[in-house]
């Protein structure tokens, strides 16, 4: 390489220790590689992190960095220390949508990496917290080079900003027996019908889309996402018995019953005297503990179909908010059922884009105006399962009781007439 | 239209089904059960009785191309070509074929990349960006990750803990690290330092008033310039300000310090969801390698790994045994600050005589 290297001995023990060290890998770049567009790259990165390890201080400032079409997509980052490190002074990442479930063949990450080292820095991430492959590092005139190259076979950029981003599903049903819903074609349906809300920011504030197969909510989507897609099933769960018995028999009853049946949230199992499993299925409200521990021998219903909770956030501005039940049941068996999924969707989005305030997320929306209104805003009606418990104040004014509770009599007889 | 500007494909998500491995393709939404061989590796059995082997290791995260290929290397020699990512960016091969496993491991294993991750162990530590890219952050995320991947690499490796644990770590308060049964999280400690001859020129005033949570900040007129002023007494130091408004520095080299939270827990199994819970804090920002912090990760990870019974999350055994046994074991200080004042904080409250003695 040309230029001397920074001296780096604060960055220097992160190579020590037998984790994988991402600065060696830094190093490598700077010192290994045959471009020395790259080599200066990796070689200012690694001077001004080690200034921000000496200092205790960050030194990137954002920008605005689009590509053209777009508003989105793009973190810009500009050095406030260039004088020093000139030749990472713009390192802007690219957030690249990934394919559904993460999956790629080693022919396709080579094509990307080869793109990436065409005009960027050589450095990625599978994947940023939201979800993006994090292309990380590359100039303001590279960053549209980079996207006209992989956009043309296949990849586009994913959301940043006041704007939906881009989505998460679980491996699901590629590889797991939990899976109670296609995630694949939840996650791609609702994003792919965003698309233009992706790219060009014009919302209140970010709005995230995941979808986990089961409750085990690999996805982290209630506490993580404004629109949580949870797979769940409606009819009795399935008992392999003998399976069920040989796993007792090699476990033993006390560890059946100190693990399996009192760890039951609503005491919904009992093991039998033959060593058989009895479920309350009425009363299973399948948490998955019991799946999760005897794989084998218990798995999800048939009537399979998705839960929906709404407003999921972390702490700014109001403090951390729990996605609510908005949605206890939906089939997603065929296009009509993914339709009305996408119109939830579209009617939730406009109300907020309507109804939030500025940098407001839904679920702070939900909080500041109530869930009734919020329900009556979307269009859906109040049921049971959206609360952990009834008011307990007395302070509200109640003039409609007759109507609202004809309206629910009325709701069941419908339903019923339907069934 | 500018000339010679190129109109974006919106192509959005892409289609996984073309990168998929053909055997989880063939038994999609078809499969029955899995167990664990060893930690590393799952193996998937589908109804009609085919199988697939999952061998899943811990990299560096922050992958230079050199790394990458040397992955996809491994793929094609020793799996079948197939990969994908975790949620905690741990990188997964897929092969149908159960006696390229211990090969493929070994492979992996002497490039120096981690096989573990699964079932009960201490997954990856979820990660952001830090002093590497981000535009706020109060520390490094990548440096913090593996200092404490260096020392719980064990951990990660074998099958120890009564349950899974998730580690997170976030470089400022806003936290997209996310909830973890242990987060070690950027906890500010003074009020911003504001730079008055920058605010005028970069920061929407309104917005940034708007921002605040405890509504401390207010537009003001500093040597005849337009700025802002902050009422330090109401400041709760959280930050918020600085993204909209970089002259309002809230990082500092002395006074941001680390804190660390428990219990936090996304699945729903057993018990609902747990946002994470405050134990401890005033742990200096020590870079290069965060000594102190990772100190008490260990002893917490310790105390749950000897007291906890099997399946019990954190969140689950600090339930059973209570917050005062929780301070006991771990010999953590308990201080007014664990004592939660915002928003519906009485709910977090103990209204019964239910004490364990």
């Amino acid at each position: 390489m040309a230029k001397k290297a920074h001296v780096t001995p604060m960055l220097d023990e992160l190579e020590n220790g037998p984790w994988p060290s991402f600065i060696s890998g830094i190093k490598r770049l700077r010192d290994e590689h045959q471009d020395d567009r790259i080599n200066g790259m990796a070689n200012s990165l690694l001077g001004q992190l080690e200034h921000s390890y000496e200092t205790r201080k960050g030194y990137w400032k954002g920008g605005t960095v689009s590509v053209y079409g777009y508003g989105s997509g793009i973190i810009p980052r500009f050095s406030e220390v260039a004088h020093a490190f000139e030749e990472s002074k713009e390192f802007h990442t690219l957030r690249v949508q990934p394919p559904a479930g993460n999956y790629y063949t080693t022919d396709m990450l080579r094509q990307l990496g080869d793109s990436w080292e065409k005009y960027g820095s050589g450095l990625v991430t599978f994947h940023g917290q939201t979800g993006n492959i994090m292309f990380i590092g590359t100039s303001t005139e590279n960053t549209q080079h980079f996207f006209n190259e992989i956009n043309e076979y296949g990849f586009d950029l994913g959301g940043a900003g006041p704007c939906v981003r881009t989505g998460m599903s679980c491996v699901g049903a590629a590889r797991c027996e939990q899976s109670c819903v296609d995630e694949m074609k939840v996650h791609r349906t609702l994003l792919n019908n965003f698309t233009d809300d992706v790219h060009r920011p014009a919302l209140p504030y970010k709005f995230k889309f995941k979808v986990s197969g089961c409750g085990n909510d690999c996805m982290n989507s209630i506490e993580r996402s404004d629109f949580a897609i949870i797979g769940t099933w409606r009819d009795d769960m399935k008992v392999d018995q003998e399976a069920f018995k040989e796993y007792v028999g090699k476990k033993g009853r006390q560890h059946t019953i100190d693990n399996i049946i009192t760890r039951c949230p609503t005491n919904a199992l009992s093991l039998n005297d033959d060593d058989s499993l009895s479920v309350d299925n009425r009363n299973c409200v399948r948490c998955m503990h019991c799946l999760n521990v005897v794989p084998k021998a218990l798995s999800p219903g048939d009537d399979k179909g998705v839960t929906i909770l709404m407003g999921g956030k972390r702490t700014l501005k109001i403090g951390d908010l729990m996605g609510t039940v908005i949605v206890p049941f939906m089939k997603l068996d065929n296009e009509e059922d993914y339709e009305a999924l996408t119109e939830l969707a579209e009617e939730v989005i406009d109300y907020w884009a309507e109804n939030g305030l500025e940098h407001e997320r839904c679920g702070e929306m939900v909080e500041r105006i109530g869930l009734v209104n919020f329900l009556e805003g979307i269009g859906v009606e109040v049921d049971p399962n959206m609360i952990a418990e009834t008011r307990t104040s007395s302070y509200v004014r109640m003039d409609d009781w007759d109507i609202e509770a004809k309206k629910w009599f009325d709701r069941k007889a419908e339903q019923k007439q339907a069934s | 239209m500018m000339q010679g500007q190129r109109t974006p494909i919106e192509s959005g998500c892409p289609d996984g089904f073309q990168y998929m491995h053909p055997t989880m393709r063939k038994n999609y939404g078809n499969w029955a059960y899995h167990e664990d061989p060893r930690p590393g590796v799952l193996k998937h059995t589908a109804h009609g009785g085919e199988a697939i082997y999952t061998v899943r290791a811990g990299t560096q995260r922050i992958l230079d191309v050199f790394t990458l290929r040397k992955l996809c290397d491994i793929g094609d020699e020793f799996a079948e070509g197939y990969v994908r990512f975790t949620i905690r960016s741990n990188i997964e091969y897929m092969v149908a074929d159960g006696s390229k496993v211990e090969p493929l491991i070994a492979a992996l294993e002497k490039e120096g990349f981690v096989v573990g991750g699964t079932k009960n162990s201490v997954a990856m530590i979820s990660h952001t960006q830090g002093w590497l890219h981000c535009d706020i952050p109060g520390t490094d995320a990548s440096g913090v990750v593996k200092s404490m991947m260096d020392e719980l690499i064990d951990e990660f490796k074998g099958w120890n803990m009564p349950n899974r644990v998730h580690i997170t770590t976030s470089c400022c308060q806003i936290n997209c690290g996310g909830q973890g049964d242990i987060a070690i999280n950027i906890q500010h400690t003074k009020p911003p330092k504001i730079n008055h001859d920058l605010v005028a020129n970069i920061c929407e005033r309104p917005s940034v008033v708007a921002r605040c949570p405890v509504a401390a900040i207010r537009p003001a007129l500093v040597n005849g310039k337009p700025s802002l002023e902050v009422d330090e007494k109401k400041c709760i130091c959280c930050g918020a300000c600085y993204p909209p408004c970089t002259p309002m520095q809230i990082n500092d080299p002395e006074h941001t310090k680390l804190a660390i939270w428990v219990g936090g827990n996304h699945s729903n199994a057993r018990g609902k969801p747990t946002f994470q819970k405050l134990v401890a804090a005033g742990i200096p920002n020590n870079a290069p390698r965060w000594p102190e912090a990772t100190a008490i990760v260990k002893k917490i990870l310790q105390t749950y790994k000897e007291n906890a019974r099997d399946w019990e999350r954190l969140s689950d055994w600090i339930e059973r045994i209570g917050w005062p046994q929780f301070f006991e074991l771990t010999e953590l200080p308990f201080t007014k600050f664990h004592v939660d004042n915002w928003r519906g904080a009485r709910n977090s409250l103990n209204a019964s005589t239910h004490i364990r003695f």
